[in-house]
């Protein structure tokens, strides 16, 4: 009897499987490393991997549209005149005008100011029609320092001191020739068209000592009426947080390495800081620690999309989030409505991430006045307000169902975990078991 | 003239009497006894204030100072007139690091030398330092005029923008992108200008050197990367 060998298929490997093949070969044939926009890209255990496990017979539910949960927060209560009283849990983080369009900031403040929460400048300094369509304006004090000033500082509503974010903590801003239009570059004192790489550390301070320092000067300025946010990337949220704590804080912005970009290394963004679910515990326990849980408050941010993170994030002990990526998504980013464009730049809606070549067909992450005008301010503001309304019912949904008449009241026993990783990240129960990693001997 | 003593007023009394000043008062100089290194000393003013400190100051004096002249009797500590917009900051001894930081406007004149640092992040402000200057001085320099009689450190001027910068002495090394420029008579004007504003007498424009950035960096070129 003759024999066949039967067919066996090609077989690709895991290791080198066809994205990384691409990847090498685009590196080979360019010698530059690829720049791109948005978060992290890789699957991270992450609020998905928690569960909220209801009322039962010892704790009983509050009546869905009978009961009132409460959403207000109140940021900024340990040093300040003037803290921030927001409606929601929910606001927006920092980006730039230059990174994004001036319709695209609008359509961010109105959003906001209609929901009753805050956004937040970027690289960039303030511009007017921020400033005018924004309630309340929390102003970034970063590295760069571009457009700093003292009647902005006095302008804002808070002050947010950036030393890292989630996205690339240790990497300085990136904005590249193609966005640094004639406004954006008077702004920032540049070039017209240069490529800005903005500095990763402050110019005149480095380490907690000389923070604390640098917070009394920026309180002293604005006669101790504006609240002191310090934010950091997800690297070591433990230490961070007690650190900007001891400097002088009045609210703790902590952003996961699922929070996005406008523009850095991919392999920064991929290889670089801690998922943002990894984050939130150890920052809670040093606040805990501290005696400062509540007092000082902790906002959270990186890969928030749903009121369903929002009342995880709640839960494990944040006093409020910050939303970036989701908010361009509520105003018209990657939209299929403009996939025929997406398919002209070699990719297709839902993975456009070419912010810094300024080509963006939704006219947000763009300084070109042509397809800028394709977003209607007032229409992406509307969009904003909604989903920030429905991430709240949905927050507000799951608390009544724990029996919780503030989002603030939930806790942490609330939750299970669905996976050993997100058990020991969360410090929660894995499913149907009164253990996680880390809690008693294995 | 207010006289505020810091060793029996706080600190908070200061600058908020320095904001509080009401159009068309007739108390505009204040002068500032014991700072005995105080941080955040005379922070924030805004209009044409005249603060004389008597002694030396910790971080951040004069910090985004607009329109005031503020001159220290003593030594500065990091940060001194960070981010100015407008106005004149006089030190009479030395600066330690970061003098002049992020500055957009006025004039800084260091009458002994500056640490390391000066000029970082430079905005649009001048600066004239009557010593020499620490390393990584004007780094990332974006514009305005740093005047150094005496010499620089290591690494001056590194990535640089459009900042210009004036030495009398040596430079130890440049940093990255950073060259020496032909001096144009607009150069020897500004030159001139800048250490007549700045007190400096029997000093000749033509002493100094000239060095601005190669502008090789300002778009990224995979070929310069060594410079990195």
């Amino acid at each position: 009897m003759s024999y066949h060998n039967p067919y066996t298929p090609p077989r690709k490997s895991a290791t080198f499987d066809d994205y990384t093949l691409a990847e090498i070969r685009r590196a080979a044939a360019t010698g530059i490393y690829d720049i791109r926009g948005a978060g992290t890209k890789r699957k991270v255990p992450h609020f998905d991997d928690l569960l909220f496990l209801g009322a039962s017979i010892s704790r009983y539910p509050l009546e869905g549209y009978r009961e009132k949960c409460d959403t207000s927060v109140v940021l900024g209560t340990r040093f300040a005149k003037k803290p921030i009283h927001l409606k929601i849990p929910v606001s927006i983080a920092g980006m730039s005008f230059g990174a994004l369009s001036g319709p695209a900031k609008e359509a961010l403040g109105r959003g906001a100011t209609a929901s009753g929460t805050s956004t937040t400048t970027g690289d960039g300094g303030m511009t007017d029609e921020e400033r005018g369509h924004s309630q309340t304006l929390v102003y970034q004090y970063l590295p760069s320092r571009y457009g700093m000033n003292p009647t902005d500082l006095r302008r804002a509503d808070a002050i947010e001191v950036v030393v890292g974010q989630g996205a690339k903590p240790g990497g300085g801003g990136m904005l590249l020739g193609q966005k640094i239009s004639d406004r954006v570059a008077n702004m920032r004192n540049l070039p017209k068209g240069i490529d800005q790489r903005s500095a990763c550390r402050h110019p005149d301070w480095t380490g907690p000592d000389d923070l604390e320092i640098k917070i009394l000067e920026l309180r002293e300025i604005t006669d101790w009426e504006k609240p002191i946010y310090v934010k950091v990337g997800g690297a070591r949220p433990y230490y961070d947080t007690a650190l900007a704590v001891k400097a002088g804080a009045d609210v703790v912005v902590l952003d996961g390495m699922q929070g996005g970009t406008a523009a850095t290394q991919d392999v920064f963004i991929e290889n670089v800081g801690m998922p943002t679910l990894a984050c939130i515990r150890p920052a809670v326990q040093a606040l805990q620690d501290l005696g400062m849980h509540r007092k000082v408050q902790l906002v959270i941010s990186g890969g928030i999309r749903s009121g369903a993170d929002v009342a995880k994030a709640l839960a494990l002990g944040a006093d409020a989030v910050a939303i970036g990526t989701a908010a361009l998504v509520a105003i018209g980013d990657n939209d299929p409505h403009w996939e025929e464009e997406y398919q002209k730049l070699g990719t297709t809606a839902g993975a456009y991430d070419d912010w810094h070549e300024g080509k963006d067909p939704a006219g947000i992450t763009t300084q070109d006045p042509e397809l800028m005008k394709r977003l209607d301010p007032i229409a992406a503001g509307r969009r904003l307000a909604n989903y920030l309304k429905v991430m709240t019912l949905e927050a507000q949904t799951i608390a009544r169902a724990c029996g919780k008449n503030h989002l603030h009241n939930l806790e942490p026993e609330d939750l299970c975990a669905l996976t050993m990783e997100a058990a020991a990240m969360a410090q929660v129960p894995l499913a149907g078991t009164s253990w996680y990693p880390g809690k008693g001997a294995f | 003239m207010p006289v505020i003593d810091l060793a029996t007023t706080p600190l908070r009394e200061l600058n908020s009497a320095l904001h509080n000043i009401q159009k068309g008062s007739n108390d505009l100089s204040y002068e500032v006894a014991n700072p005995r290194g105080s941080h955040a000393v005379a922070v924030g003013v805004s209009g044409p204030v005249l603060v004389d400190v008597n002694g030396s100051v910790g971080y951040y004096c004069a910090g985004m100072n607009d329109g005031g002249t503020i001159t220290v009797h003593g030594s500065a500590g990091p940060g001194v007139a960070e981010n100015m917009m407008s106005g004149k900051v006089v030190i009479e001894g030395d600066a330690s690091q970061y003098a002049g930081a992020t500055g957009r406007g006025g004039l800084l004149v260091i009458k002994g030398n500056a640490a390391s640092r000066c000029g970082i992040s430079m905005k649009g402000i001048d600066i004239v330092v009557h010593g020499n200057i620490g390393h990584m001085s004007a780094f990332m320099g974006q514009s305005g005029h740093l005047v150094v009689l005496g010499d620089a450190g290591d690494a001056l001027g590194d990535s640089l923008y459009e900042a210009k910068l004036f030495v009398r002495g040596t430079v130890k090394s440049l940093g990255a992108d950073c060259i020496e420029k032909e001096m144009r008579p607009e150069h020897l004007q500004k030159l001139a200008e800048l250490l007549e504003k700045a007190g400096v007498k029997d000093v000749r424009p033509e002493e100094f050197k000239r060095y601005g950035s190669a502008r090789k960096l300002y778009n990224f070129n995979i070929d310069n990367a060594d410079a990195y």
